[in-house]
Parts: C-alpha cells; structure tokens; sequence
C-alpha cells in the first residue's frame, strides 16, 4: 500500500515537474504579459514533434532540448507578430497559431500521429544514467526533470532582473510607461511571447522524452494545465512573499498534478482527465474569486 | 521649437457621428517657452497633446520638432524628446514594480534595454536623494510597489521620471486635475522647480485657472478646435483670472450656454 502511494507521488511529481516548465511560460504570458495564449496547446506538441524526428534521426537527446527552445521561441514570436502588426486580438492570434501548429506538427513527423522513441537513448535512459546504483533508480527521473527545472527557473528569475526583463514586466503592468521609455511595446511583447513560448516547447520536449513517444493530441489542453498551476501556485504563496512567483507555479504544477492522480486514483478513468482538469480549474477560478470577493468586503 | 502646421482632424470620418475637431491649426511654441492652455471641455485641448505626442493620427497637416518633419514618426520613438505626464496618476508608473524599479527603467531611457543588470546598484543614493528632496517620505520606500502609493506620491514619482533623462519638451495633461489640493499644489511647484532648471519647453493643458496664469509664460485659451486667445509674456504678468473668466463666458454666450 505504501509501496503503492509512493509510486504514485513520484509519478505525480515526474508530471508535475514536466509541465511546471511549461507553466513557467504560461506565467510569462498570462501574469506578466496578460496575455491570455493559446498557442500553448500548439507549441507543447511542437517542441515534442520535433524532439521525436530528432532523436529517431540520432541526434544527441541534450541537443533536442535548445532545438526545441528555439523552435518554440520562433512559434511564439509569430503569435506576437500576427498579435501586434497585423493587430488580431491576443486571444484570436493565439487560436490562429494553435489551428496552423497542429497541422505544421503533422508535417514535421511525416504525417504520423504517433512518433514511437522508446528504444533510442534519451535524456532519462542512457549509459550514463543506467550506471547509478539500483537504489535510487526509481528517483532518477525526478532528479533529471528537477535539474532541468530549476535551471529554467533560475534562467527567468535572472532575465526579469535584466534591464530587457523589466521592460517585459513594464509592458504588462503598464504598456503607456514603455511607450514613454521611447520604447516599441509591439517589440517587447513579441520578445515575451517568444520566451514563454520557448518554454513551453522545451517541455513538450522533456514531455516526449520521458514518456517515449510523441503524440498530436499530448497538445490538448496544455493552456488550462498551464493556467491552473500558475492560479494554483499564485493564491497557495500569496501571502509568502518571500517565495519568488516562479517558485510558486513549479509548486502549482506539482500539486496540480497530485490532484489529478489522487482523483484518478478514487476510480475515476484515464479518459476522464480533460473532465477533471475542467472541474479542477473550475473549482481553482471560482476559489480565487471567493477570497478576492471576501477580501472586499472586509476592506 | 515645436510646431503644428496645418493640422485637420476629423473624428469618426464617413459616419453620422463625423465630426471636425481641427481644421487648419496652427501652433508654434518657442524653445524655452513654458504654455499654459486652458479651454472648456472638448475644445481640443487633450486632442492637441495627443497629436503631438502621436498617439492619434491626423488627416492632413504637418508636425514639425525644431524644424525636423515628424509627422509620420510613431509615437514611441517622438518619446525619446518629450516627457508627459497624465492627468491619472496611475499612467505614468508601473503598479506592480518597486519604486527602484521604476526608476532604474525610467533612468536607463534612450539607452539599450540589454541583459545587464536592471537596477544600477551605483545609483541607488542617487535615487534616494532625488525622492528625498521631494519631501513625501519615498526614499524609505525605495522596495515598495508603486501601486501601494498614493495618487500624489505615484504623479510626483511620475514627474521625477519623465524628467530623469534629459527631454526637450515637457507635455502636462492636467497633471494636477485628479489631486486634492495640497497635493496639487505641491506637484505644480515640483513642475516649476524642473522646469526652470532643465530649462525645458512645456505645454500645461489644466482647468485651474490660478496655475494657468501664476505659471508659465505665455497663456492659451482654446475653444471648438481653435486658439482664441493667445497671451504673451509681457502681457500674461499683468493678466488676472477675471479677464480669463471674463472669455471664457464671452464663449459660452456665443455658444448659447
């Protein structure tokens, strides 16, 4: 039983640390851009596809991780460009290139739906991996992912401190001050949409590496996931300030993804996961408002 | 020298609600010239700033920043010459960034916005010291975010940003409308202060008409799009807020108020 439970946390936290990548460039887009972008759903699959046809074609899997960054940077600079020179609303550009991706993902694996890599080395399964000592084999995983993910976090946690990184917050905040910095927000925003997008293909990436396959539809639903653990991470830290945001949307990510494997665990099926990731999402949402509403009244 | 030459500006063109706000304005401002203008609401007053700044476009007409042809200049690189601030307090700062924040971007104007370092340690006394002299407590605050701060603090902060970097013009848009009246008080001296010793060519839109004619040099009255009274120096020391209130009802009686 306890044998059991253990599985199950550590299969929750392999996934959460996945996607807590990709929650790092919703946090970009969504709380520092207020940028609602939904070609999230498009540029996850994107940076697994890519990875997938790499690594079948025997490039080094550590290599597939700044392809798949800069990829996505790329997919993400053109939701910008479609956002902000051809002024199509956030919401509307972002659809454009989550419908476009998903066929140019088709495109990439020849038209495969399913890209199999199971047998080919990756960054989880290797020589130098397979060496550890049995014991902590089952914590190898979680090791890698959590390298990775501290490295991105620590990447943000600089950038936004960089003089570049302060216009990015600035153009969310308060686009006028940019304007007035004699700066072009179109530009800075594109930037931010590059970045966070590179992000979340890194973790399609990561995604596809761990779980041995890329699959069109791994793309479904990544834009919500993304946005519950930010909500997530966000309201649980809120009133500890000394944890930085990005500190928080890893752990949102984390405990999202308890969340969902202790409801599937209570019976519910594989299939039901879009359902609960809805009702979780719904719940989160209708919290948040919960508190702001109350935190009103009492001021 | 700042010029506006010529200009026509419809609202709405080819609807019902098509209206002419300018039609053949024209407007020079000397370098070192401090312009109070004052106006009944919808004369143009916001409109004129907008334009110059570039934040709306215009139908015919030119533009023109010391005899320089900017009128297709967008509005983001003409920033690099002026500085305005807002009649909400809440245009001019980024909320959710500290104070040191903002200033350090507002310090690092018309330079790259790289991957160096946002906030210039060597530069924080410097901060402090300009806050101080301000007199509202912010030196203490330097790590607090600006949205915390009340509509005077942040206007004030607001003024000393745009300021910072060396500007040739200073655009005002009612910058003291939505402060009470110490406050406003406070930030019209502020204004002076600055302007004297960055010796910067301004333009103060404002309904007060005790700061229209106790600052600056020189008083304009616009009313339906057009100047119709423009106050020298010379004259502007010997004018009373009578003689303005005096106009301004002349107008309205023409208008059938």
């Amino acid at each position: 039983m306890l044998d059991r439970i253990l599985m199950i946390m550590i299969g929750a936290l392999e996934e959460g640390l996945v996607y807590a990548i990709m929650a790092l460039g919703v946090y970009i887009t969504y709380k520092i851009l207020d940028f609602p972008d939904l070609s999230v759903d498009g540029t996850f699959p994107l940076g697994a596809a890519v990875t997938a046809i790499a690594i079948s074609k025997g490039v080094p899997p550590v290599l597939t991780l700044l392809f798949s960054f800069f990829i996505g940077a790329v997919a993400g600079m053109l939701t910008g460009i479609i956002h902000v020179k051809f002024k199509i609303r956030d919401l509307l550009a972002g659809i454009i290139m989550m419908t476009a991706l998903y066929s140019v993902n088709l495109r990439i694996t020849g038209g495969k739906a399913n890209v199999p890599i199971f047998m080919k080395e990756n960054i989880f399964n290797n020589t130098f991996l397979n060496g550890m000592p049995e014991v902590v084999s089952p914590f190898l995983v979680s090791a890698v992912l959590f390298v990775i993910v501290v490295i991105m976090k620590l990447l943000l946690d600089l950038y936004l401190e960089t003089k570049s990184g302060y216009l990015l917050r600035a153009v969310g905040d308060n686009p006028t001050v940019v304007t007035s910095l004699a700066k072009d927000k179109g530009v800075t925003k594109i930037i931010g949409l590059a970045i966070a997008n590179a992000f979340v293909a890194l973790s399609g990436c990561v995604y596809a590496q761990k779980s041995g396959y890329f699959d069109i539809y791994t793309g479904t639903g990544t834009t919500v996931m993304g946005l519950a653990s930010v909500i997530i991470g966000i309201n649980l830290f809120k009133r500890l300030s000394f944890f930085k945001a990005t500190t928080a949307v890893i752990v949102g990510s984390i405990v999202y993804k308890i969340c969902v494997a202790i409801a599937i665990n209570f019976g519910l099926e594989t299939s039901d996961l879009k359902l609960i990731t809805a009702v979780l999402f719904f719940a989160i949402l209708v919290a948040s408002n919960e508190r702001k509403r109350r935190a009103k009244s009492n001021a | 020298m700042l010029e506006l030459q010529g200009i026509t500006k419809y609202y709405n063109p080819g609807t019902v609600n098509e209206m002419c706000l300018f039609n053949d304005f024209n407007l020079s401002v000397q370098k070192g010239e401090f312009v109070s203008v004052v106006g009944s609401n919808g004369s143009g007053k916001t409109s004129m700033l907008n334009i110059l700044c570039g934040s709306i476009p215009i139908d015919r007409g030119r533009i023109l920043f010391n005899g320089i042809d900017i009128t297709n200049m967008p509005e983001f690189k003409r920033q690099s010459k002026i500085g305005r601030v807002y009649q909400n307090p809440a245009m001019g700062t980024c909320p959710n960034m500290t104070i040191l924040e903002n200033m350090s971007m507002a310090d690092n104007k018309g330079k790259a916005f790289n991957l160096s370092r946002g906030t210039n340690r060597k530069r924080i006394d410097y901060y402090r010291e300009i806050l101080r002299s301000l007199g509202l407590g912010l030196e203490d605050k330097l790590n607090i975010p600006v949205g915390s701060l009340s509509g005077g603090q942040r206007q004030a902060l607001a003024l000393l940003m745009v300021t910072m970097t060396p500007i040739e013009f200073l655009i005002l848009d009612e910058h003291t409308a939505a402060l009470d009246p110490k406050t406003a008080e406070l930030i019209m001296e502020l204004t002076d202060q600055i302007v004297g010793e960055k010796k910067l060519t301004t333009i103060m839109v404002t309904h007060n008409l005790r700061y229209a004619v106790e600052y600056g040099n020189r008083l304009i009255m616009m009313h339906q799009g057009e100047i119709v009274m423009d106050t020298p120096q010379e004259e502007k020391m010997h004018l009373k807020i009578d003689d303005i209130l005096d106009k301004f009802n002349q107008i309205s009686v023409e208008c059938g108020n």
